[in-house]
C-alpha cells in the first residue's frame, strides 16, 4: 500500500481540488513555506534535499499545522507516509495538497487512503492555538459555525452539496451581520476579521493587531473546536465580508482595553445601544420587558425561533418571563454574536450573567423611580453627563437631586450625585445671589451664609444626611414659634401659603426627621416667636424660615436659592401642591414662580431686615455656630421629608399602574385558561 | 403505547369532573398484558398533564419518589413556559429542561 501509494503520489495523481480547496490550500501551503523562510532551522536541511527549483514547506510549520488538525499521530504518520513527504523526503505542493486531503478524509471518518482524496472532502480542518505561528492556521469558520454547518459536519458525510451549502450560509450571514450587528459590531466584528485576515495574505500587517483579540478568542472557540470543527472558511469570501468593517473594528478593537473574554463582554458603546434598545421599548429603566414585547423585538433580529429561544432561556436567569436590563443587554448581545456567527454558548458565559452586568454598568435603582424622567439610572460613569444636564435646567435638577438625598439609606452614589449636582445648581445660585444682595447689609451670618452657600450645597447635604439619619432630641414638640423674631414676615410670607397645602401634604409626618427639628427650633425659639402650627405642616416653613433666617438674619437671596434649590422640594411641595403634583414632572415652573413670589418677598423684606440685620446681626453672631447647626439639621430635615414626599408620590403611582397591569394579566390568565379548557378536547396525548 | 396514553387521558379527564385540580394522580392501575410498565399521571394548574411511564422491571419507585419527579418536572415545565418563545405543544428544545430529565432518568435507573 505504501509503495503503491508512493508511486501513486510519485508519479501525481491528478488531485482533484475544488476551488475553495484550491486557495485553501495553497494558502497554507504559502504560509509554510514563508515560515519555512522564516524558520531557522528547519528550512535548510529540508531545502538542502529538495529538489531544486521545487518550493517546499518545511517541517517545522508543516508538522505544526498537521498537529492542529488534531489528528492522532499515528494518522498523522499516515498522511505523511501515503503524501510521499517521506518518501521523497520534502513537502512539495503535490505531497502538501495531498496530505491536506487526506486530513480532510480523516477529519471526516474516511480511512486515510489514497482513493479517499479522490472525492469531494470538506477542508481539513485546523484548530487554532495560541503561537503566532500558528494563528495563521486557525479556523476561522468556526466564528461562523452556524447551526445548519454544524450539523453538517457532525454528520460527517461528504456530499457535494456541503461545499455549496456552506457557500450559501457564509453569504446568508453576511447579510444577516447587516442589519442588527451594525452598531454592536465592534468586538464579533473585529474577532472574525483578525481571523479571515489570518488567512488572508494581510496577516503581516494586522497580526500585531489581532494576536491579543485572537487569543483571547481562543478560550471561546477551543471548547467548540472539538466539536463544531467548521469546515475551512473561504478566505475570499470572508474577506469581501469582512473587510468593510476591518477599519471600523480596528478602532474599537483599539479603544477596547480589557478584552480576555471577548465576545461575551459587552463594551460601553453595546452597553449604551442595548440600554437605548431597552428604553425604547421600556421607558423605565429599571422594570422589566415583558416577554411578549422581548419576542416581538427579538423576534426582528431575524434569528430562527429555537436559537431566539434558546437565548432567551440562557439570559432570563431567574426565568421570570420578564428581561430586567442587565438580563436585556445579556440577550440582546447573544443575539448580536450569533447574528455574527458566534456559536451560543452552553451557559452564560461569566460577563454576561445579570450580576456582573449590574455591577459593572452600577445603575442606583432608587433614583430611577425618581428620575425616570432623566434616565438618571443610566451607570454611574454618566454621572458628569447628568451633571451637565442637571445644571442645565438648574430648576429641575434642583428637585431631583435633593429627593434622593434619602437620610435613612443613601448610597454613596446619590450622595456624590446629588452633592455634585447641588453644588452646581448652588454654583448656579451663586451668581443670583451675588446680584439680587447686593444691598443686603452682610452681616456675619450673611456673610458666612455666601460662602457658605457655595459649600452649602455640597457640606449641607452631607450634613442634611447624617443629621437626619440621628434622631438626637427627643420626640418633636410642636414647634408652633419659629426662633428668630426678625423676619417674622418671612415666615408669615410662607405660613399663609404653606400651611394649607402643607396639611395635606403631610399627613403621615415622619417620625424621624422632625425629631432634629424641634430640638433646633426649640433652639431658636428664643431667637423669634413663630405663630402656632400643627406640628407636621410647620416644620417645612418652619425650616424654610430657619434656614432663610439663620444664613441671612433675614432672607437673603443667597439662603433663599440654595435652600430653594436644595430644597426644591419643600418648595415643590409648597407650590406644586397648589398647582397640582407633579413629583415626576420637574417643577421647574412652579419653583420658580414659588421663588419670584419669595424673592420678591424676601426682597421687600431684606431692606426693612437690613435694618434690623445689624442689630441681629450681633446677637446672631453668638447664636451663629448654633443656628448654623440648627439650620443644617433643620435643611436636612426638610430636605428628608421632601424626598420621603415626592418618593411616596412615586411610588404610589407605580403601585396604580402595577395595578392595572396585574389586572391585566389576570384577565389575559383567564382568557389563556379559557382557551386551553376549550383546546384540551382536541389536543390529543 | 398509545393505546395507553389514550386510556390515560381518558381517565383523566373522568377525573376532571371530579375533583377538579389533582395535584397528582398515582395510576399504578394500569399494566399492560404484555409489556409491564406503570404510568404515573401528574396534572397542573393548568391543566397539563405528565405522564410518567416506568418499566416495571425496575423496582418500583416509592410513591414519593414520583412525586417528587413530577415535582421536579414541573418546574422545570414552568421555567420553559416562561420563554416567550415557545409555543405551548411544541416539542421542548430547552437543554435546561433536558438535562434535568435526563438526570432524573438516570437516577432512576
Amino acid at each position: 500500500m505504501e509503495a503503491a501509494a508512493g508511486g501513486g503520489c510519485g508519479s501525481g495523481p491528478p488531485l482533484l481540488l475544488s476551488e475553495g480547496e484550491q486557495q485553501c490550500y495553497s494558502e497554507l501551503f504559502a504560509r509554510c513555506v514563508g515560515a519555512a523562510g522564516g524558520g531557522p532551522g528547519s528550512g535548510p536541511p529540508e531545502a538542502a534535499r529538495t529538489v531544486p527549483g521545487t518550493v517546499t514547506a518545511a517541517a517545522g510549520p508543516v508538522a505544526d499545522l498537521f498537529r492542529a488538525s488534531q489528528l492522532p499521530a499515528e494518522t498523522l504518520h499516515q498522511i505523511t507516509e501515503l503524501c510521499g513527504a517521506k518518501r521523497v523526503g520534502y513537502f512539495g505542493p503535490t505531497q502538501f495538497y495531498i496530505a491536506l486531503k487526506l486530513i480532510a478524509a480523516a477529519q471526516s471518518g474516511l480511512p486515510v487512503r489514497i482513493e479517499s482524496i479522490k472525492c469531494e472532502l470538506p477542508l481539513p480542518r485546523f484548530m487554532m492555538s495560541k503561537t503566532d505561528a500558528e494563528i495563521r492556521f486557525g479556523n476561522p469558520a468556526e466564528l461562523h459555525g452556524t447551526k445548519v454547518q454544524i450539523p453538517y459536519l457532525i454528520t460527517e458525510k461528504n456530499t457535494f452539496k456541503r461545499m455549496d451549502d456552506e457557500d450559501k450560509q457564509q453569504e446568508t450571514q453576511s447579510p444577516t451581520m447587516s442589519p442588527l450587528a451594525s452598531p454592536p459590531s465592534s468586538p464579533p466584528h473585529y474577532q472574525r476579521v483578525p481571523l479571515s485576515h489570518g488567512y488572508s495574505k494581510l496577516r503581516s500587517s494586522t497580526e500585531q493587531m489581532h494576536p491579543a483579540p485572537y487569543e483571547a478568542r481562543q478560550p471561546l472557540v477551543q471548547p467548540e473546536g472539538p466539536s463544531s470543527g467548521a469546515p475551512g472558511a473561504k478566505p475570499p469570501r470572508h474577506k469581501a465580508s469582512l473587510i468593510r468593517s476591518f477599519s471600523v473594528e480596528r478602532e474599537p478593537h483599539d479603544n477596547s482595553s480589557n478584552y480576555p473574554d471577548e465576545p461575551w463582554r459587552i463594551t460601553e458603546e453595546q452597553r449604551e445601544y442595548y440600554v437605548n434598545q431597552f428604553r425604547s421599548l421600556q421607558p423605565d429603566p429599571s422594570s422589566f420587558i415583558s416577554g411578549s414585547v422581548a419576542k416581538n423585538f427579538f423576534t426582528k433580529s431575524k434569528l430562527s425561533i429555537p436559537e431566539l429561544s434558546y437565548i432567551w432561556e440562557l439570559s432570563d436567569a431567574d426565568c421570570d418571563g420578564a428581561l430586567t436590563l442587565p438580563e436585556f443587554c445579556a440577550a440582546f448581545h447573544l443575539i448580536v454574536a450569533r447574528k455574527n456567527g458566534y456559536p451560543l454558548p452552553e451557559g452564560l458565559p461569566p460577563t454576561l450573567q445579570p450580576e456582573y452586568l449590574q455591577a459593572a454598568f452600577p445603575k442606583p435603582k432608587r433614583e430611577c423611580t425618581l428620575f425616570d424622567s432623566y434616565s438618571e439610572s443610566m451607570p454611574a460613569n454618566q454621572q458628569p453627563r447628568d451633571l451637565n444636564r442637571m445644571e442645565l435646567s438648574i430648576k429641575d435638577t434642583a428637585d431631583f437631586p435633593v429627593p434622593t438625598q434619602d437620610v435613612t439609606s443613601d448610597d454613596k452614589q446619590e450622595q456624590n450625585k446629588t452633592r455634585l449636582a447641588l453644588k452646581s445648581t448652588a454654583d448656579e445660585a451663586l451668581p443670583k445671589d451675588m446680584s439680587e444682595d447686593p444691598a443686603t447689609s452682610k452681616d456675619s451670618n450673611s456673610l458666612k451664609a455666601r460662602p457658605r452657600s457655595r459649600s452649602y450645597s455640597s457640606t449641607s447635604i452631607e450634613e442634611a444626611m447624617k443629621r437626619g439619619e440621628d434622631p438626637p432630641t427627643p420626640p418633636p414638640r410642636p414647634q408652633k414659634t419659629h426662633s428668630r423674631a426678625s423676619s417674622l414676615d418671612l415666615n408669615k410670607v410662607f405660613q399663609p401659603s404653606v400651611p394649607a397645602t402643607k396639611s395635606g401634604l403631610l399627613p403621615p409626618p415622619p417620625a424621624l426627621p422632625p425629631r432634629p427639628c424641634p430640638s433646633q427650633i426649640s433652639h431658636h425659639n428664643v431667637n423669634s416667636e413663630r405663630s402656632a402650627h400643627p406640628k407636621p405642616p410647620t416644620q417645612l416653613p418652619n425650616y424654610g424660615d430657619f434656614r432663610l433666617q439663620k444664613q441671612s438674619e433675614q432672607v437673603s437671596e443667597a439662603e433663599i436659592h440654595p435652600q430653594l434649590n436644595r430644597a426644591p422640594s419643600q418648595v415643590a411641595e409648597s407650590s406644586p401642591t397648589k398647582k397640582d403634583i407633579p413629583h415626576s414632572q420637574p417643577p421647574s415652573k412652579p419653583i420658580r414662580r414659588k421663588f419670584r413670589p419669595e424673592n420678591s418677598a424676601t426682597e421687600s423684606q431684606e431692606p426693612p431686615s437690613t435694618v434690623g440685620g445689624p442689630v441681629s446681626a450681633a446677637s446672631g453672631k453668638p447664636h451663629a455656630a448654633v443656628q448654623k447647626q440648627s439650620s443644617k439639621q433643620k435643611k436636612a430635615i426638610q430636605t428628608a421629608i421632601r424626598k420621603n414626599k415626592e418618593a411616596n408620590a412615586v411610588l404610589a403611582r407605580l403601585n396604580s399602574e402595577l395595578q392595572q397591569q396585574l389586572k391585566e394579566v389576570h384577565q389575559e390568565r383567564i382568557a389563556l385558561e379559557n382557551q386551553l379548557e376549550q383546546l384540551r378536547p382536541v389536543t390529543v396525548l | 403505547m398509545v393505546h395507553t396514553s389514550l386510556d390515560v387521558v381518558d381517565e383523566k379527564i373522568s377525573a376532571m369532573g371530579k375533583a377538579l385540580v389533582d395535584q397528582r394522580e398515582l395510576y399504578l392501575g394500569l399494566l399492560y398484558p404484555t409489556e409491564d410498565y406503570k404510568v404515573y399521571g401528574y396534572v397542573t394548574n393548568s391543566k397539563v398533564k405528565f405522564v410518567m411511564v416506568v418499566d416495571s422491571s425496575n423496582t418500583a419507585l416509592r410513591d414519593n419518589e414520583i412525586r417528587s419527579m413530577f415535582r421536579k418536572l414541573h418546574n422545570s415545565y414552568t421555567d420553559v413556559m416562561c420563554n416567550p418563545f415557545y409555543n405551548p405543544g411544541d416539542r421542548i428544545h430547552s437543554r435546561a429542561f433536558d438535562s434535568m430529565v435526563t438526570s432524573m432518568m438516570i437516577q432512576v435507573c
